[in-house]
């Protein structure tokens, strides 16, 4: 009786898993907040006296980087699915070490930019908004970032725990879908930045 | 029986405790009904902090040249020396005040209290989808509001840029007293605010659309829940865009970008080396959240009204579809018309043209629930409970309030009364008295839901008529001092001669405001008495339709059903339905077969039926349809 109780009160319906469904709140959170910013990125060019220049070569790299932890992290997941634990290990460790290069070609990109006399904060040059905003962008974005990195982790140590399996698949598929919004979301400030400056 | 579900309700919670002690229980809940409380009372302190400021500044504004040494007790020799307010200190209240009762009252206090109360118990589930994060959106709001409070008592005084912290009053420490570390101690309020109404939001949204009892189909959702629903994703989408023109604001001040800063020269320090950046994109970021915040503050109150006149006139709402229609054009409308409060900025005519015309369309939702209001309540057999009179009040702020704003929207009217104190009135009318009276209906409605006892009928008739003349004798005369020009804000209006003929206008305002302060207390007395000694309440103390009615209200358990949830049969609005010998039939009362239900759906056109005194409502939302048609969702 308790177990039926249970179930009525977990899940009454057919419905996507709640969890999983906030998740999907949580994403379109982080949309409107890049949403938001880019729009003002937008408006602030639009003010004219914004400064050009190329984006450096590193983010391009960094973009490849992240789709390549896209490819890899949907590979872990469908051998989750498939119950083919090894290579869920793998998948997971791949992604991490790829989501680790590519907050080092981040921050390689900022150096190379801090080369090129573009800073975050810039009170000497002035007019250097449009720095400030990928500086602030690519910021923020990495914090994000972060977020999922350690959620992989989590995900790692429960691999490693034999928790992922056929019938245990939600939290990671919340971390799948977690990281490859993330990685979009860069692709897409990527080409944002490239075409918008 | 009760001990079973108990034990049953909280085995779904991951946290297998078996028996709750005081932490678990009252301070660190997960129970919806818990936190609702919290909310509410965390809420109304903050409010009574927030009138206590009101009162400050109107004194100020009412005898801008006398002292008040009981002032200079109570604030010190800093803030009022010799007994008279100090300017920096004024401009603190009024920003922190405008904070506060957006915010902290009318957002965390109204929507956090009601979304937790009745989206559970409403739609038919044992708590929200996570009552974990639940928790954490309290404690969120709970921190904040701490951060806040605390920041009116540092030395350098609380932020003082006005509640909108237009820059560069509020990017730049140097600019003000109130600048530096009480505009950061705002900031991170607001952040973990926003922190709070987004774990929240997230939540209601996911229990409304995931967690709805077995024949509760969207549109047999009490209207209360819609508007909670729309109230969540309002906030969902528009709370990230401020907290992104925070952080930037964040950087400008404590990083030295220059986001919103550009050739400022500042008293005493000489050229500043900000340049490139733009004032008005901040208030482009800010409003992109501040016009949607005002329907996260009316929203709620609007379902609330919808729910408790249909129940107190013993009548179906009149145009359910319609309400839940005018709910998502002015949730959708409320994205597109931030400009409106920019049109002095040097915006595009055309852009201001936009975004005036978008403005206007929002009277027609608007009015469409207006009219739905008075149709309900006309010839209904309105029983005038506390509940009702601050719903029906708030029907009254709504349309006074709303008049004004049809003139505001108008670019070309609005450039003459921007930041005058026609504007005050208009907002305080419209937002903060309709609000509050929706959220005062809210209270003294379902108080016995969440006590189990009713609150005092004759205070509560007192505290409303008292409230409702005060309020009128207060924002009503603002717009003659707004149409004549004098401007919101000002500390001292004695230095300028030309607004002189206002002074004995403004002793009137700050009278009634006192009045009104006053009329809080009997509402304060009355809540927290009640608590302890108030009379018991029966099971459906207003013979409602709704869920929430069907838990028991003497044993308020976590899981809220001790047997299993209800099944719904049908909408919540069944009342006096001809055929019946009671005046309501309860959501959980199957159909019998043979019946339909009435001007609701599975029809096209609704059902007219034979005898009823009540045919002229129906026989025009039959007609109504079919010119219209409307179709039920």
């Amino acid at each position: 009786m308790i177990a039926a109780k249970e179930r009525e009160y977990e899940f009454d319906t057919k419905r996507v898993n709640p969890k999983m469904f906030a998740m999907w709140l949580l994403i379109v959170a982080i949309v409107m907040l890049f949403a938001g910013l880019t729009s003002a990125y937008i408006v602030r060019m639009g003010e004219g006296n914004w400064y050009k220049f190329d984006l450096p070569i590193q983010f391009l790299y960094s973009t490849i980087v992240i789709i390549g932890s896209s490819f890899t992290m949907w590979w872990a997941y469908r051998s989750a699915k498939n119950d083919e634990i090894n290579q869920v290990k793998i998948g997971l460790i791949t992604t991490f070490i790829l989501a680790l290069g590519f907050c080092y070609l981040q921050f390689l990109g900022w150096k190379s930019m801090n080369a090129m006399d573009l800073f975050f904060a810039d009170d000497i040059h002035g007019d250097k908004v449009s720095a400030s905003f990928i500086y602030a962008l690519s910021g923020l974005h990495l914090a994000h970032m972060l977020g999922g990195v350690l959620f992989l982790f989590i995900q790692i140590v429960r691999a490693f725990r034999h928790r992922i399996h056929k019938k245990n698949l939600l939290s990671t598929n919340m971390c799948n879908t977690y990281w490859h919004f993330v990685g979009i979301l860069w692709v897409y400030l990527f080409l944002f930045f490239y075409f918008a400056h | 029986m009760s001990q079973t579900a108990t034990h049953n309700a909280q085995g779904h919670d991951d946290h297998g405790h078996h028996k709750e002690n005081f932490i678990t229980k009252y301070v660190f809940s997960q129970d919806h009904k818990m936190i609702s409380k919290q909310f509410l009372i965390t809420g109304i302190i903050m409010g009574c902090f927030g009138m206590i400021m009101s009162i400050l500044f109107r004194l100020q504004l009412a005898w801008p040249d006398s002292s008040f040494p009981i002032l200079e007790t109570l604030l010190g020799s800093k803030w009022a020396p010799g007994g008279k307010l100090d300017s920096s200190f004024y401009m603190g209240l009024v920003t922190i005040h405008g904070t506060i009762m957006v915010f902290f009252v009318l957002t965390a206090g109204l929507s956090g209290t009601f979304s937790n109360l009745l989206i559970p118990l409403q739609v038919g589930a044992r708590d929200m989808a996570s009552p974990f994060m639940n928790m954490l959106s309290y404690w969120f709001f709970f921190a904040s509001s701490v951060v806040l409070t605390a920041s009116v008592f540092i030395e350098s005084g609380p932020a003082a840029a006005g509640w909108t912290v237009y820059p560069p009053l509020s990017a730049l420490p140097k600019a003000m007293p109130g600048s530096g570390l009480g505009m950061t101690m705002w900031l991170i309020s607001m952040v973990l605010f926003i922190g709070s109404a987004l774990l929240g939001g997230i939540n209601y949204i996911t229990t409304v659309l995931n967690m709805r009892t077995k024949g509760m189909s969207m549109n047999r959702m009490p209207l209360t829940i819609w508007a909670f629903f729309f109230t969540a994703i309002l906030g969902l989408l528009s709370f990230p865009v401020l907290l992104g023109g925070s952080l930037l604001l964040v950087f400008d001040r404590s990083f030295g970008t220059s986001f919103y800063l550009s050739d400022i020269f500042l008293n005493g320090e000489g050229a500043l080396a900000n340049s490139g950046g733009s004032p008005i994109l901040f208030q482009h970021l800010f409003w992109f959240l501040g016009h949607p915040e005002v329907y996260i503050i009316i929203l709620p109150a609007l379902g609330i009204t919808s729910e408790i006149i249909a129940v107190n006139a013993r009548k179906p709402i009149f145009g359910y579809t319609a309400m839940v229609i005018s709910i998502i054009g002015i949730a959708f409308l409320s994205f597109i018309v931030w400009g409106h409060h920019m049109f002095i900025t040097g915006m595009n005519p055309l852009l201001g043209l936009v975004f005036m015309v978008f403005t206007l369309i929002i009277a027609v939702p608007s009015a469409v629930k207006t009219f739905n209001y008075l149709a309900t309540l006309w010839r209904g057999n309105i029983q005038f409970t506390p509940g009702m009179l601050f719903a029906i009040g708030l029907v009254s702020f709504f349309i006074s309030g709303g008049l004004t704003g049809i003139f505001l929207g108008n670019a070309a009217i609005d450039i003459q009364l921007h930041d005058t104190y026609f504007v005050v009135a208009h907002f305080h009318l419209v937002m903060g008295c309709a609000a509050i009276f929706g959220m005062m209906a809210g209270i003294y409605h379902w108080y016995p839901r969440l006590y189990g006892r009713t609150m005092n009928k004759t205070l509560g008739y007192m505290h409303f008529w008292l409230t409702f003349v005060s309020a009128y004798m207060v924002f009503f005369p603002m717009h003659f001092i707004g149409l004549a020009g004098v401007p919101r804000r000002y500390y001292q209006f004695s230095v300028l001669p030309e607004f002189g003929v206002w002074d004995d206008v403004n002793v009137l305002i700050t009278m009634a405001a006192i009045l009104g302060a006053a009329a809080q207390l009997l509402f304060l007395y009355n809540f927290f008495s009640s608590i302890f000694f108030g009379k018991k309440s029966e099971q459906n103390p207003w013979k409602s339709n709704t869920l929430e009615w069907t838990a028991p209200i003497e044993e308020r358990l976590h899981g809220n059903w001790p047997g299993a949830i209800p099944t719904v049969h049908r909408w919540p609005y069944d009342y006096s339905k001809p055929g019946y010998e009671d005046d309501f039939i309860p959501q959980t009362v199957p159909d019998d077969g043979n019946e339909e239900e009435l001007a609701h759906q599975h029809t096209t056109a609704p059902i007219i039926p034979e005898s009823t005194d009540k045919s002229e409502v129906v026989h025009f939302s039959a007609l109504l349809s079919k010119w219209f048609g409307f179709k039920n969702l």
